[in-house]
């Protein structure tokens, strides 16, 4: 009993700290699909980008942990705004197929880039001392970095809400979220909106993709392998609600956690049968407003 | 007489907002018909709970006598209900003739069809044509509907309906965005149209709705002001106060 | 503008017959090339599966893979395991499998739309994925099933190590799915089809039957597909896990945007142009493969959007009227 127990906690540990990387990559995903309306599979290449310039700002230049975060933040986000000047805006009125073909098309080329600049095996995570090693909590010693991650991610994810809630920005994207063409007419510039919030989920993503580095690995199919989950927890959790997908990505991160464990011969078999009847029973994801 | 179509006591309410206030309203057979309001009046949400794309809070809508209100809009559709869209419902990059013919060939029950060509359906073919021809249209028979000018594109809209041989026509704003050289073309279809088919015209144009209506009914926030004839709601002091900076005709 | 509905000719212009004339041609002057060519047919059928419900009905759908692998394990199980080894009889089953699949599946996900359509069909192909390699004692896992022995077809052709016989059953094969896509897109079924995707809204005006259609139209799809990979299981003898997942479903619609949606050849020419490329150049460089096919697909997609049909029709257009 005492075993299992302290399995369920352990469970429950990683899986919220898996489900937290999964929901600071993935919300960009959310807000920039309610927003704009349009499909980026490609949104885990940035998520990508930001975990290849941690390791290889730690391995290869040796620049401080803090630095190299901030570093994947803001070089994803920047360009990612780059990407959608030039790219991504002149498809946002596209037909859904064109979408998906193009971001596809963006995938294979990161992809393919990945391949050539830093070969197919995983970028190892050199991480600094000071995250390393158990921390105790409550009795136990838990991973250090999973302690911090949590911690980090909590306290982004707050900075998040707030802004979202509190501030003009986020008082824009829940307007234009709601209802877009109303948004234009009373004068929110909405190109400004898009391209801003864009580069805010991006930036997270690659956030995301680089504090998550030691969980999910940095290898060149990584926006092929997790495509899938991200947009799981998108689409379980509703496009363009904050919430949702954190109730998702927490669901999904430690529902996936308790499979490995338990029933590691199922794989992800579960998550996805799972999905399919969410979907179902509820199309426009837990939160969701519309189809 | 049972009325062709008929609401009774037709609501909806999105949330704690009411778009549609107990609506009564008839339709007899040949009327000609004329809905009106301001802007936000809720004129379209009522024609979509007619032609069953939205889904009365309560009501009835009923068809000849039959309640239709759980019914959907294909149903509907085999039951006589017919529309057009207030901004062309087109299929673009079809020719002409294929957007009138898809519906004829519905109502004909052969569009399900899977092994013999479209082409050899003569009658469909027949049918759609004569109606292009009925409304001036025979000549595009054969273009892209998207290159088509605009006011014809609404006579193609109304082709379509036609096609369905409805017992009701929901007209939305027939000449909504036509040029005005365009415009007495459309108005000629509109007088020509045949006299057995009850048809609901939703408008702002004062105009069109004065010529063509043999009774109005005025909706106003969801609810129905006033129904009469055009000389009655003409001298009708509400409707001149609702419509007070938006008149263009007394 | 669309050649369907009822104004299109039906009748099999000449320029249609060259497609198979040169692959009469390819048997007899190519023989070298013979199992690529069987490949490319094999493809050409699964991406006419897929024209029909993408670009014919507008079902954006990235898990086609589900039914194209099913197809191809449901062959090699019958004939490895249980000793069913007449060919036709496995396209049979094939079809059957992936129809019942089809319609299942697609009576659930065509009530959907928008992003939960698209993510339903990467989940259920990503369940048959995880199924067929986690369930090892039948599907082989990872390592998939090797050595299936077919037998002759109408017990007379056998299936030869030069590939002569696996290239023209595929031919053949091909022949009759492209036969029998044809016959639906030209029938008035196939013109509902094209107005569902042209303005799904009217439909539902003029009272079609949507999701009935659709429905209908996707598990014919299905088969389709199944039966495309039950032929590549018999002509490789062999089933593994590359029939199942994103990959072949991603692969395949890069190769029928390439060619053109929703212009029956385009099925054919995308297959054909994509494969011969990745047979010469993606075994020397295939990072770069896959960074060219990136740029191409940004640049269809940007700048030519109706593929090489489109480009060709474009240049066509511009011959026939020097402006």
């Amino acid at each position: 009993m005492e075993a299992f127990l302290s399995s369920l906690v352990s469970i429950a540990f990683h899986g919220v700290a898996y489900g937290m990387i999964l929901y600071v990559i993935s919300v960009g995903l959310s807000v920039t699909m309610g927003l704009m309306g349009f499909v980026n599979l490609a949104h885990g290449v940035f998520a990508m980008a930001g975990g290849y310039i941690l390791t290889a700002g730690l391995s290869r230049f040796g620049l401080p942990f803090p630095v190299a975060l901030t570093l994947a933040f803001f070089l994803v986000a920047a360009g990612s705004i780059v990407l959608e000047r030039l790219l991504y805006s002149r498809l946002y009125s596209a037909h859904e197929l064109e979408q998906v073909l193009f971001t596809i098309g963006l995938i294979f080329i990161a992809v393919a880039v990945a391949q050539i600049l830093f070969g197919n095996l995983q970028q190892p995570v050199v991480l600094p001392d000071y995250v390393k090693g158990q921390f105790p909590l409550l009795g136990r010693d838990f991973p250090a970095y999973r302690v911090f991650l949590i911690a980090f991610s909590t306290v982004m994810i707050a900075a998040l809400w707030f802004g979202v809630e509190r501030t003009r920005w986020g008082a824009m994207v829940r307007a234009a979220v709601d209802n877009r063409a109303m948004a234009q007419s009373i004068g929110i510039n909405t190109r400004r909106l898009f391209t801003l919030t864009f580069a805010l989920g991006s930036g997270l993503a690659g956030l995301g993709g680089a504090l998550g580095a030691e969980i999910i690995a940095i290898q060149p199919t990584y926006p092929f392998e997790h495509l899938v989950y991200f947009l799981i927890v998108v689409s379980i959790g509703g496009l363009g609600s904050l919430r949702g997908p954190f109730i998702a990505a927490l669901l999904i991160g430690i529902t996936d956690t308790a499979c490995k464990y338990w029933v590691p011969h199922f794989g992800a078999f579960f998550i996805y049968v799972a999905t399919i009847g969410l979907l179902l029973w509820r199309p426009a994801g837990l939160f969701g407003r519309r189809v | 007489m049972t009325p062709v179509l008929e609401t009774r006591g037709l609501c909806k309410s999105f949330g704690a907002l009411t778009v549609a206030d107990n609506i009564q309203f008839r339709l007899d057979a040949g009327a000609r018909h004329a809905l009106i309001g301001p802007n936000g009046a809720g004129k379209t949400t009522f024609v979509n709970m007619l032609t069953g794309r939205l889904v009365p809070s309560s009501g009835r809508v009923l068809l000849g006598g039959e309640d239709i209100t759980r019914l959907g809009q294909a149903a509907r559709v085999k039951r006589g209900i017919g529309r057009t869209f207030q901004i062309n419902t087109l299929f673009r990059n079809m020719s002409v003739l294929d957007n009138v013919a898809l519906g004829v060939a519905e109502r004909h029950g052969t569009s399900g069809r899977l092994w013999r060509p479209a082409r050899i359906y003569e009658r469909v073919r027949k049918e759609a044509h004569d109606l292009l021809v009925m409304l001036g249209l025979e000549d595009d028979a054969g273009g892209r509907v998207g290159d088509l000018p605009y006011g014809k594109q609404r006579l193609v809209e109304i082709a379509i309906a036609l096609g369905l041989q409805p017992r009701v026509l929901l007209l939305d704003e027939p000449a909504a965005g036509v040029p005005s050289s365009e415009l007495e073309r459309i108005l000629r279809v509109l007088d020509a149209l045949p006299k057995d088919i009850a048809i609901l015209i939703i408008d702002h144009d004062m105009d069109l709705v004065f010529r063509f209506a043999q009774r109005i009914t005025v909706l106003v926030q969801g609810g129905v002001l006033v129904e009469g004839t055009p000389a009655e709601i003409a001298g009708n002091r509400r409707v001149h106060e609702v419509y007070l900076g938006e008149q263009r005709h007394a | 503008m669309q050649a369907v509905g009822y104004g299109a000719d039906p009748r099999i212009r000449w320029t249609e017959w060259l497609p198979w004339l040169a692959a009469v041609a390819v048997f007899f002057l190519l023989p070298e090339y013979l199992p690529l060519g069987a490949r490319i047919l094999v493809f050409i059928l699964f991406a006419l599966s897929l024209d029909l419900i993408l670009g014919y009905a507008g079902v954006i759908t990235l898990g086609h893979s589900a039914f194209f692998g099913l197809g191809a394990y449901v062959a090699g199980i019958l004939a490895a395991k249980f000793g069913i080894t007449d060919p036709l009889l496995l396209l049979a089953a094939a079809a059957l499998a992936a129809g019942v699949l089809g319609i299942t599946t697609g009576a659930v996900i065509l009530r959907t739309h928008g992003l939960t359509q698209l993510m339903l069909t990467l989940a259920i192909a990503a369940v048959c994925f995880e199924i067929a390699n986690k369930a090892t004692p039948i599907t082989g896992g990872a390592d998939g099933l090797s050595g299936i022995k077919i037998d002759p077809i109408f017990g007379a052709f056998r299936f030869d190590m030069f590939g002569r016989t696996a290239y023209v059953y595929c031919l053949i094969t091909l022949f009759c799915g492209w036969w029998l896509v044809r016959r639906i897109i030209y029938s008035p079924f196939g013109a509902t089809l094209t107005g569902i995707r042209e303005n799904e809204v009217r439909m539902h005006a003029i009272g079609v039957p949507v999701y009935l259609r659709l429905v209908i139209a996707y598990t014919v799809s299905a088969m389709i597909a199944g039966v495309a990979g039950a032929l590549l299981t018999q002509t490789n003898q062999f089933v593994g896990l590359n029939v199942l997942g994103f990959e072949p479903s991603g692969e395949l619609l890069v190769m029928l945007i390439l060619g053109g949606v929703g212009r029956l050849y385009g099925a054919f020419v995308g297959p054909l142009v994509y494969m011969i490329a990745q047979d010469q150049l993606a075994k020397q460089f295939p990072e770069y493969w896959y960074l060219g096919i990136g740029l191409i697909l940004v640049a269809v997609v940007m700048f030519a959007r109706g593929g090489i049909l489109g480009i060709l029709d474009g240049l066509i257009a511009r011959f026939r009227r020097p402006q």
